[in-house]
């Protein structure tokens, strides 16, 4: 078990040093850090010596592992525009953001396992055939059509929910403001939820959907009905447990899917989540911003899939987590 | 009364494009207690034959016509309800591959615990005290800790062991053995049909053993049925048919054991192969490979009658054996 | 037969045969897969003639007068009979508009599909046939890129060279990092499928035999392994064309890809949106319908081909 941890956590750490370079790399050469601080209308003189005060003319080596050092004591850089340390203007989005994540993974769950063990038990039915039509449909509309899509029926034609922002929103904990706690914070993130989870949606009523009629033709779930077991027993503890682990490994690589799908539901609802302030810091060059959202972001890619990885070596008695580690 | 009574079963498959008889008019009868052999090359319709005495087929698969009655109740005619009590309660089955039979997410015991709740009310410490019990009657070493692992921590001759416990559970009156131990190490082999042997003849289980290995028939079961392309070709005592077969195929398929050849001969074989459910030959299925096929084989299928003190499916059985060549074949 | 027999081309020949008329049969009896295959030529052919069909040019800025946008289609009140689906913010002919942004989608998805097919197959190949630390090294590689999502590398990395060269040099060029971003990202689902048929096949006597007869590994890999492992290639390339397409629009109504001087369907979209609180809703809609429908009419095709073809694809 430790062993097979350690390994997992080596691996993460590698990505992330990886991904560390990499916005390393883009904070060297995006922007200019001087003009930023002082403006332009400054000597060459001075120049060269805030340079050397602000260690740009060291090694490559020393300015990376300044910039890595700084990064682990959570010093991520000062947002060009906000002038507020970029990690607290991050932390603060983050929230809004999670919450949309939070919501869209409930509808998906929620939706995507009953409609996927359905249309694998009964495959011929009208109401199959009906799922499986709209889920391909589901899956040839991009996420921001969709949101377009339902802004102009929902918001601009009956006017049921609203077009933008998050509403109103209660403070839970520290930069904590939750969207659950308001009938009105209920009603700004129905709809960013719902497509969000849009495109994800039909994809897992596919895959569970594939997986499970996989599943249903083994050996095992003949035997279980050879043996007289209930047909509910069957579905729900001796099918759907199998057909779920290769989907919990789908569903890891699916997080990084969902971040980006963020931007994009973020981008039309004028949802203040990160995604969003990222998409504006581009827009204004703000390099520490844009660097900082990159850390974050694979943080979370990282710990994530860690995390699934972990889960799927607990769920699936086959993977031996001891001798997985070796 | 026999315990198990087969008549004129038909199996069908519906294929995309055509429907291919995979089981044509079989009957047999099986007394209480009694083992059966059912041999024959793959795809001569014996594991279909198991299958469908549980009426478990599975799409494309379909009983089309034929009555199975199990302790005087027509299978074929079963609500789901009645089918569930009948299996793995009344009637239990050993599938061919124990690696791939269990479950691989859960463990021996709760694999056991949920046949015995099943079909009967107890409580769940009942049922594996119960499944301890019937794991002691395999041989199975320390049973408690056996039921809390799963599947893939034990070895294939353990697992067939574990099934083989599970088909007990419930004291049947009836197993269904599909090829119990192809799957299996040949050190392995003579083992389990031993334990299968004995388990069955001390609480007087009926077994239906279906395999290719007319050695393992010989020692295992008192009747045979010889099965080919959809049909049986040759029923009677076990021992007769090993000793004395009539149909050129029976024969062909004891010819070609290797006990029956001198060491550094090559083995005889039946030439060519089986013909696929889709391209049945008109006639007698086998004519094609049949040294004795005539006209008639080549056109109607042959009736099963009695021939002494077997039943076999064969025009050309009289001729058979008054002609030099089979005694030849048979010396 | 005969001669087939003993050319020593005779097994992906035969395989080509068998493979073309199983397609062929299934294909004429399953009326969906006939009618999207009819909807993508139309669609593609339109895109392709774009040319020659459309009446305008889009990319000529003499032919856009902004005094004629926001006209709506021609069956809405208001319209002008010249423009047939009405004209964008811009005042350009939406028809016109949408038959060049149809194009550019459909080339870029279909590049960058060629890119990732490329490396991935190559990948793939050098992972299966040398194996060993190679082998586990790439495949690793493969898990960590699969697991960053393609759309939000191709977001971080086109944003940062937007930033970095600034909107013009990035216009330019904006064809060229779309191809190379989606291109570059996806190898992996091409790797690990080949790899898979490389070490399935790589038992098999034929590869042996031919070993053993003196070719050298590429030979064998391209004319031996390579065409057993075609068919989960057609299904996966299909699959992807319609991810990639609407990859690219995404990044497109982003603002990080096509300018809107030179519109993909996506960066039409995106500039339609804006109009759609004013009640142009056509800016957005009509090349939305073009967009899902063509994603659609593929995903369908590669569905039907996917259970014609049946391949064990990688999972997970």
């Amino acid at each position: 078990m430790f062993a097979y941890l350690a390994k997992r956590v080596i691996q993460a750490i590698a990505v992330m040093f990886v991904i560390s370079l990499i916005a390393f790399a883009i904070q060297g050469n995006l922007g200019d850090r001087l003009r930023e601080l002082v403006g332009q209308s400054v000597s060459e003189e001075v120049r060269q010596q805030l340079r050397d005060e602000l260690g740009l003319n060291d090694s490559f080596v020393t300015q990376y592992l300044r910039f890595a050092g700084n990064a682990l004591q959570g010093d991520l850089g000062t947002s060009y525009f906000f002038k507020e340390p970029a990690l607290d203007v991050i932390l603060k989005k983050l929230p809004a953001t999670l919450e949309l994540v939070f919501g869209a993974t409930l509808i998906i769950i929620g939706f995507s396992v009953p409609l996927g063990v359905y249309t694998a038990i009964k495959p011929d039915s009208i109401i199959s055939r009906i799922i499986m039509g709209l889920s391909i449909i589901g899956i040839s509309i991009p996420v921001f059509l969709t949101a377009i899509l339902m802004i102009f029926v929902f918001s601009v034609e009956y006017g049921w929910f609203p077009s933008y922002g998050r509403g109103d929103t209660v403070q839970v904990w520290g930069y904590w403001q939750t969207n659950f706690a308001t009938a009105d914070g209920w009603m700004h993130i129905i709809l960013p939820s719902f497509a969000l989870a849009s495109i994800m949606l039909p994809l897992f009523v596919r895959l569970i959907r594939a997986e499970m009629m996989e599943v249903l033709q083994s050996e095992y779930v003949k035997y279980a009905k050879a043996k007289g077991i209930n047909p509910w027993r069957i579905y729900f503890v001796h099918a759907l447990k199998n057909t779920l682990l290769p989907v919990i490994t789908v569903g890891g690589v699916q997080i990084g899917t969902m971040v980006a799908y963020t931007i994009l539901t973020e981008t039309v609802f004028q949802w203040p989540g990160m995604g969003f302030m990222f998409l504006e810091a581009v827009n204004r060059v703000d390099t520490p911003l844009i660097v900082a959202y990159l850390i974050v972001v694979g943080f979370i890619f990282v710990v994530t899939n860690t995390i699934v990885d972990l889960i799927y070596g607990l769920v699936n008695p086959t993977v031996n987590i001891a001798r997985m580690g070796a | 009364m026999s315990l198990l009574s087969v008549r004129d079963l038909t199996v069908k498959f519906a294929m995309r494009d055509q429907t291919v008889t995979a089981l044509n008019g079989i009957s047999f009868d099986l007394a209480k207690g009694e083992r059966l052999g059912i041999v024959g090359e793959s795809g001569a319709g014996k594991s279909i034959t198991g299958f469908s005495l549980m009426n478990l087929l599975s799409r494309p698969g379909y009983i089309d016509s034929g009555q199975i009655e199990f302790e005087g109740e027509d299978v074929v005619k079963m609500s789901d309800k009645r089918l569930r009590n009948l299996r793995g309660n009344r009637m239990a089955m050993i599938f061919q591959d124990p690696m791939v039979t269990l479950n691989p997410v859960l463990t021996i015991g709760q694999q056991m615990v949920e046949t015995l709740l099943a079909h009967r009310k107890l409580s769940r410490e009942e049922a594996r005290q119960i499944a301890i019990v019937k794991l002691r009657e395999v041989y199975i070493p320390s049973p408690e800790e056996r039921l809390e692992q799963y599947p893939h921590e034990l070895s294939g001759g353990m697992r067939q062991r574990i099934i083989i416990a599970i088909a007990l559970l419930l004291d049947p009156q009836l197993i269904i053995a599909d090829e119990p131990t192809t799957a299996l190490d040949v050190t392995i082999q003579a083992d389990i049909m031993e334990l299968m042997l004995e388990l069955c003849q001390s609480n007087q289980v009926g077994l239906i053993l279906i395999t290719h290995d007319l050695g393992v028939v010989s020692q295992m079961t008192e009747r045979t049925l010889v099965m080919y392309a959809g049909r049986i070709i040759e029923a009677g005592r076990t021992r007769e048919i090993i000793n004395d077969p009539q149909h050129p195929y029976t024969q062909g398929l004891i010819n070609a054991l290797p006990q029956q050849t001198v060491p550094g001969q090559r083995l005889k074989q039946i030439p060519g192969n089986m013909p696929g459910l889709a391209s049945i030959p008109q006639g007698c299925a086998f004519n094609p490979r049949c040294k004795y096929a005539t006209d008639l084989c080549r056109s109607r299928v042959p009736d099963i009658v009695q021939y002494g003190e077997v039943a076999v499916a064969c025009h050309e059985v009289q001729r058979l054996h008054s002609d030099e060549d089979l005694k030849e074949i048979r010396a | 037969m005969s001669t087939e027999m003993l050319s020593p081309k005779s097994d992906p020949s035969r395989w080509a045969k068998a493979w073309n008329s199983n397609m062929g049969y299934s294909f004429r009896r399953n009326p969906v897969a006939v009618v999207s295959m009819i909807i993508f030529l139309l669609i593609a052919g339109a895109a392709f003639l774009a040319p020659v069909i459309a009446p305008y040019d889009p990319y000529d800025p003499a032919q856009m007068d902004i005094m004629n946008s926001e006209y709506p289609p021609a069956w809405v009140s208001g319209s002008l009979p010249e423009f047939v689906l009405g004209t964008d913010d811009q005042g350009r002919d939406l028809w016109s508009t949408i038959l060049y942004g149809t194009r550019l989608s459909l080339l870029i998805g279909i590049c960058a599909v060629a890119l990732q097919a490329f490396l991935g197959i190559s990948i793939g190949l050098l992972a299966g046939y040398v194996g060993g630390r190679l082998d586990s090294l790439l495949m690793r590689l493969a898990d960590i890129q699969l697991s960053f999502s393609t759309l939000m590398v191709a977001i971080i990395f086109l944003a940062v060279t937007q930033a970095m060269f600034g909107s013009d040099t990035f216009n330019r060029y904006a064809v060229v990092f779309l191809i190379a971003v989606i291109g570059v990202a996806e190898w992996p689902q091409y790797a690990r499928t080949v790899r898979a048929t490389v070490l399935a096949e790589k038992k098999k006597e034929y590869v042996d035999s031919a070993r053993v007869l003196g070719f050298g590994p590429m030979r064998i890999m391209v004319r031996h392994i390579l065409p057993n492992s075609l068919s989960p290639i057609f299904v996966i390339s299909t699959v992807q064309v319609a991810n990639a397409i609407i990859s690219e629009a995404s990044l497109s109504f982003l603002g990080l890809g096509m300018p809107p001087s030179q519109p993909s369907l996506g960066s039409l979209i995106s500039s339609g949106f804006d109009y759609i609180f004013s009640g142009s809703w056509w800016i957005t809609a009509i090349p939305g319908v073009v967009l899902v429908v063509l994603v659609l009419v593929i995903n369908l095709l590669g569905d039907w081909m996917r259970d014609v073809l049946n391949p064990k694809l990688y999972k997970g």
